[in-house]
């Protein structure tokens, strides 16, 4: 497994080392990843903690589901009731195609409860599961991030999803003709001579629509969970001296100031992420 | 920020858990949600009939009263009108049965004071003529004298 900073092995690690440390993956090649980009490599906790909350959520819906009555709902099935409805309304403001809908609002119910528990994630104390994962492999410097969302694959990989789906629905409903001259002739005009510029544009638009989708998600919750790391270490600096007892009591204060603040953050970014999953996918039901 | 192949297992990921809400999580639950719509709709409709049956009704029940109400003032002031026309035969038929009963007796009564005056008269008559036989001393034949003597009683009448 993956083992941690070498120079760290004998002292305490120094802030610095700290945050790095808890922001690299658990992969599969056994250390750190060293590029940008690597195709071989798996991360392990990303997929770990994504899969188990997923599954999870929607397995506690899909119990509800198999139970639900229409007499006199249960508190449980009242709260699944009350996302569900919020779904379904947003989607029918927003696509307008009963039998796209059918796709796509369950689409958007999974991106907004699996996101939210993602994201949840980042409540859970800072270093609570990566103890417990050190303590378990026995390798003090094992890596373990356990907030998915703040992987840029775990949310790049569903504002692709976002993306392919939009894809599919402007081929099914407008055709390849008619989408190839959407991407053509929209939005500049139909003249041959504006056929490059607009296909550029459009093509842009797709590019900057998923990339700004899936790192609006990662830059929140990266965020997020960096501060939660600053805030920690102002608590890790209690000593006797009136200084470190003043950083223990802003810990205290600023930790719960934003992990308060951070319940609006979760909710809020899946919200967002859900009503723009259901924008572009509504996007490509409508004609320039 | 460092992307790798984690991207592909997600989305693939992605994909399943949007499958598997769109099979066995979102039916069920919309269909819940319509049946208790309907439901509710159905509730609502019965309670605004039961309302306006209830409303009828009652109007019914006023006027069911308001009739028998009608219906007994016009039993009493026809039993009273009926009750009175009785009473005025009866008192009519009680005056012609007393005037009938005074003028049956005062025939009778004067049918007595004739048969009496009558019975008086020829004892009258006889002793007249017994008298008179006796003055006259001799003996009137009644059968001769019979003319004489209805004179006499016609006189006294």
């Amino acid at each position: 497994m993956a083992t941690g900073h070498e120079a760290a092995a004998q002292h305490a690690p120094t802030a610095s080392e700290y945050i790095v440390h808890h922001l690299t993956h658990l992969n599969t090649s056994g250390h750190a990843q060293n590029v940008i980009v690597d195709w071989g490599l798996f991360n392990l906790d990303t997929l770990f903690w994504s899969i188990l909350l997923g599954v999870l959520g929607m397995f506690l819906f899909a119990r509800v589901a198999s139970k639900a009555t229409s007499g006199v709902p249960g508190r449980l099935q009242a709260a699944v009731e009350i996302i569900i409805e919020m779904v379904n309304t947003q989607a029918k403001g927003i696509v307008h195609n009963a039998e796209s809908r059918k796709f796509v609002a369950p689409l958007a119910l999974t991106a907004f409860v699996w996101i939210f528990l993602m994201n949840a994630m980042d409540l859970v104390p800072l270093d609570l599961l990566p103890l417990a994962w050190q303590t378990a492999t026995g390798n003090e410097h094992a890596y373990m991030r356990v907030v998915p969302t703040a992987d840029l694959n775990g949310t790049l990989s569903l504002s692709i999803g976002v993306l392919i789906i939009s894809l599919y629905y402007n081929l099914k409903i407008k055709g390849i003709g008619g989408w190839t001259h959407e991407l053509l002739t929209a939005p500049f005009g139909s003249h041959p001579l504006l056929m490059p510029a607009n296909l550029a544009l459009n093509l842009i638009e797709y590019v900057a629509k998923t990339v700004s989708h899936g790192m609006r998600l990662f830059g929140n919750l990266y965020a997020g969970e960096l501060i939660f790391m600053l805030i920690a270490l102002m608590g890790a600096s209690l000593s006797a001296s009136f200084t470190g007892v003043s950083l223990f009591a802003g810990h205290l204060i600023a930790g719960t100031a934003w992990a308060i603040f951070h319940i609006l953050i979760i909710v809020l970014q899946a919200f967002i992420f859900m009503m723009l999953t259901l924008v572009y996918i509504g996007q490509a039901h409508e004609s320039h | 920020m460092n992307l790798n192949a984690t991207l592909f297992a997600q989305l693939l990921v992605f994909f399943i858990l949007a499958w598997f809400t769109m099979k066995f999580v979102w039916p069920p639950i919309m269909k819940a949600l319509d049946d208790r719509a309907k439901k509710i709709t159905d509730g609502l409709a019965a309670a605004d009939k039961a309302k306006t049956d209830l409303a009828l009704a009652e109007k019914k029940v006023v006027e069911e009263l308001r009739k028998a109400r009608e219906s007994a003032g016009e039993f009493r002031t026809s039993a009273e009108k009926q009750g009175g026309v009785i009473i005025d035969e009866a008192r009519v038929e009680a005056a012609r049965i007393i005037t009938q009963a005074r003028e049956a007796a005062e025939k009778e009564a004067g049918a007595a004071a004739q048969r009496a005056k009558e019975t008086l008269r020829d004892h009258v008559a006889q002793l007249a003529v017994a008298g008179a036989s006796q003055i006259l001393r001799r003996e009137i034949n009644p059968q001769v004298h019979a003319e004489l003597l209805a004179n006499l009683k016609r006189e006294l009448s």
